[in-house]
């Protein structure tokens, strides 16, 4: 039974993972072009219908299926194949100790929100991550090509030295936190006491690395567009690429969810009192069901106010209604439900499932900021130039996060 | 009963791919062969329920020396050797007790344990969490730890002034 | 059936056996420092299935050494093979015959 409910988690975390790759990479587009002032991709279609740009990531996916898969011809072939393998399966068992909510205690039945609830929590998610030199590594080394192999070189010394900072600011996070579970972590964030705001020099210096760690701008020379044709993933075409592609986006996706697990109060919302909700499900929906409501139905009509019937002649012109409307009518279901709902008892099952569900609700809109931040980052910085970066790696932020762990155990020692 | 099939499973992979490593004749090939290797000894640590010496095999071992190990290799630019699996370097004094302790120890592995190992077969309940080691660690074997980080101090400088350019 | 000490014996005593042919057969300098760690993780099974067995963690402290040692020797043994080679252009263990006889 246990084995069933976490191969069951198992699915649905990897899926979950991999289905923000389509909206981050739709999200990409759609923000770099507003920040340079342009409009991005918005013509692809089904029958007429733009969604603003979202079907151009399924003509992506029909466009890299449908391109002729290459191996060159005095590349490794097994390493050569294996590589993007390895890349997006770090990306996605990274995921594996990550929790979403708190344990759900369903009757006699405790349910971790997380595939595996290991005792050595961050270390394993450390170790994997290291894993990724091993894709980047084995990628461009494979391709038996000169500029994939200097890529190769930069980018993971890059992501070793940087691995080394990530260690030592998160050293910085256990002397204050006292565990490495995730978990604990977590429910030690309450109200107020996030760590961003306790730590905030090991927060920053997480969050740099991680931008290092995924080949991010402005640490991006691996893939240096602009200068090494692509780098290590020169010579990968098709399915290959996209895995690469997929996995550099899953690796995003993975990190904002760490960062915001440890760093920015996980499922804890300042206010947001769950033990309460857990008791009194009913009094959380009544209050919590119209407002929802309000806001959906508020939202709908405003969408629903935009129809203009001939502003671009053809099926683009209903877009905004086929949103509007069902905006309205779920506005008018939910204060419905309220109506229904009002004076019955809910059976005891329904709040703890309320609570997991608000919880999750929360560390993903906290991960989609850090997502978005990511993206904003991206296209605001210029890139590094290689001995820059090396120096800020080891001359800059290895002190930094030394002098960080020698002051939070000073305070420690001294202050408790 | 599931943990058998775990442990054989992971027996025979390590096995497998220790031996991948050695007679593979192409030194990217049997770097990465290790790296499997490393996995499947974490997995049976795992499965001795030391966690914190599994997760730091994979860290140290799998993530930062392998990755040294394949720089060097990508460096060096080496191409595939012939290997010669009949002979033992060496004369044939060397190449007889070599044979003789293998054969030994291959004997005494399969066939001889019972003699001497007559307690100690019974697994304990204690755990390899990181909280225990790390009081072990930092209480019991403080010394050998700090003498660890001169060590490893001196091992930086010294590989930095062996790999460095020779000086014009 | 129940899995014991000797199992896991077994296995460290293989691995170390695969190593030590590895070091004495190849002639690739890295493949033989390979083989070297193939050995040390040989003997951290062993300490690891020991501590296990009976009733200390001591074993698994020793393990930790064993990794930190482990990584100084790698680093500063890689170290070496590039020296060496930057001044005899070869890897190969039989080519370097200078000071025999």
């Amino acid at each position: 039974m246990e084995l069933i409910i976490a191969a069951i988690k198992a699915i649905v975390i990897v899926a979950l993972i991999l289905q923000l790759i389509p909206v981050l990479i739709w999200f990409e587009r759609k923000g770099s072009a507003y920040i340079q002032d342009r409009r991005g991709p918005n013509r692809a279609q089904i029958l007429g219908i733009r969604l603003g740009g979202m079907i151009h990531n399924l003509a992506d996916v029909v466009k890299l299926f449908c391109k002729q898969d290459i191996i060159p011809t005095k590349a490794s072939r097994i390493i050569y194949v294996v590589a993007p393998m390895i890349a997006i399966f770090v990306a996605s068992a990274t995921v594996g100790v990550v929790p979403f909510a708190e344990p759900l205690h369903l009757g006699g039945l405790t349910i971790p929100m997380q595939v595996a609830d290991l005792n050595i929590g961050i270390l394993y998610i450390l170790g994997i991550g290291s894993l990724g030199v091993y894709g980047v590594m084995l990628g461009g080394w494979s391709s038996n090509n000169s500029y994939s192999l200097l890529g190769t070189l930069r980018a993971s010394a890059q992501m070793v030295s940087y691995e080394i900072a990530m260690g030592l600011a998160l050293i910085g996070l256990f002397l204050v936190t006292g565990t490495v579970r995730i978990t604990e972590i977590v429910s030690q964030q309450t109200g107020f006491h996030w760590y961003a705001f306790t730590q905030p020099i090991a927060f920053v210096l997480f969050l740099t690395s991680l931008f290092a760690e995924t080949n991010r701008n402005p640490f991006d020379l691996a893939e240096g567009e602009s200068e090494l044709v692509a780098g290590f993933h020169t010579e990968y075409s098709s399915m290959k690429f996209a895995l690469f592609f997929m996995a550099e986006y899953a690796h995003i996706a993975v990190g904002s969810l760490i960062v915001s697990l440890l760093f920015f109060g996980g499922w804890n919302l300042p206010g947001l009192d769950f033990d309460w909700i857990r008791v009194y499900p009913e009094a959380a929906l009544s209050m919590g069901l119209p407002a929802l409501a309000v806001g959906a139905i508020a939202f709908g009509l405003f969408l629903c106010s935009k129809f203009r019937r001939h502003k671009y002649n053809d099926a683009r012109d209903y877009e905004v209604l086929i949103f509007g409307v069902p905006h309205v009518l779920i506005g008018f279901l939910m204060i419905g439900a309220t109506l229904l709902l009002h004076g019955t008892t809910l059976p005891t099952w329904v709040g703890p499932v309320l609570v997991a569900a608000l919880q999750m609700g929360v560390v993903l809109a906290k991960t989609l900021f850090f997502c978005a931040f990511f993206i904003w980052v991206r296209w605001t910085l210029p890139r590094f130039r290689y001995d820059q970066l090396m120096d800020l790696g080891w001359k800059g932020m290895i002190p930094v996060a030394l002098f960080n762990i020698v002051i939070t155990s000073a305070w420690l020692v001294f202050v408790h | 009963m599931i943990e058998a099939y775990l442990f054989y499973f992971f027996a025979v992979t390590t096995v497998l791919l220790a031996v991948t490593v050695v007679v593979q004749p192409n030194p990217i090939g049997a770097a990465v062969s290790l790296v499997g290797t490393f996995f499947s000894l974490a997995a049976l640590f795992v499965l001795l329920h030391a966690h914190f010496v599994a997760i730091m095999q994979i860290i140290l071992y799998a993530g930062a020396i392998m990755v040294l190990f394949i720089f060097v290799i990508m460096l060096l630019n080496l191409e595939p050797e012939k290997v010669k699996l009949r002979t033992i370097a060496g004369n044939r004094l060397v190449q007889g007790s070599a044979a003789l302790y293998l054969a030994g120890v291959i004997a005494l592995a399969f066939f001889g344990w019972r003699q001497f190992f007559t307690q100690g077969v019974v697994a304990n309940e204690m755990e390899g969490t990181i909280e225990a080691v790390g009081k072990l660690l930092l209480t019991d074997y403080l010394v050998p730890f700090e003498m660890t980080s001169v060590l490893l101090l001196v091992a930086i400088i010294g590989a930095v002034i062996l790999a460095r350019k020779p000086v014009e | 059936m129940e899995i014991t000490v000797h199992h896991y014996i077994v296995i460290s005593c293989l691995l170390f056996i695969i190593g030590i042919f590895g070091v004495l057969t190849r002639r690739n300098l890295l493949i033989i420092l390979m083989s070297v760690e193939l050995m040390l993780s040989a003997a951290n099974l062993a300490l690891v299935a020991f501590s296990r067995f009976s009733s200390h963690l001591d074993g698994q402290v020793a393990v930790l050494f064993v990794f930190i040692i482990a990584a100084a020797e790698a680093a500063v043994g890689l170290g070496i093979v590039i020296a060496a080679f930057r001044h005899t252009s070869g890897v190969r263990v039989t080519s370097w015959k200078e000071l025999k006889g």
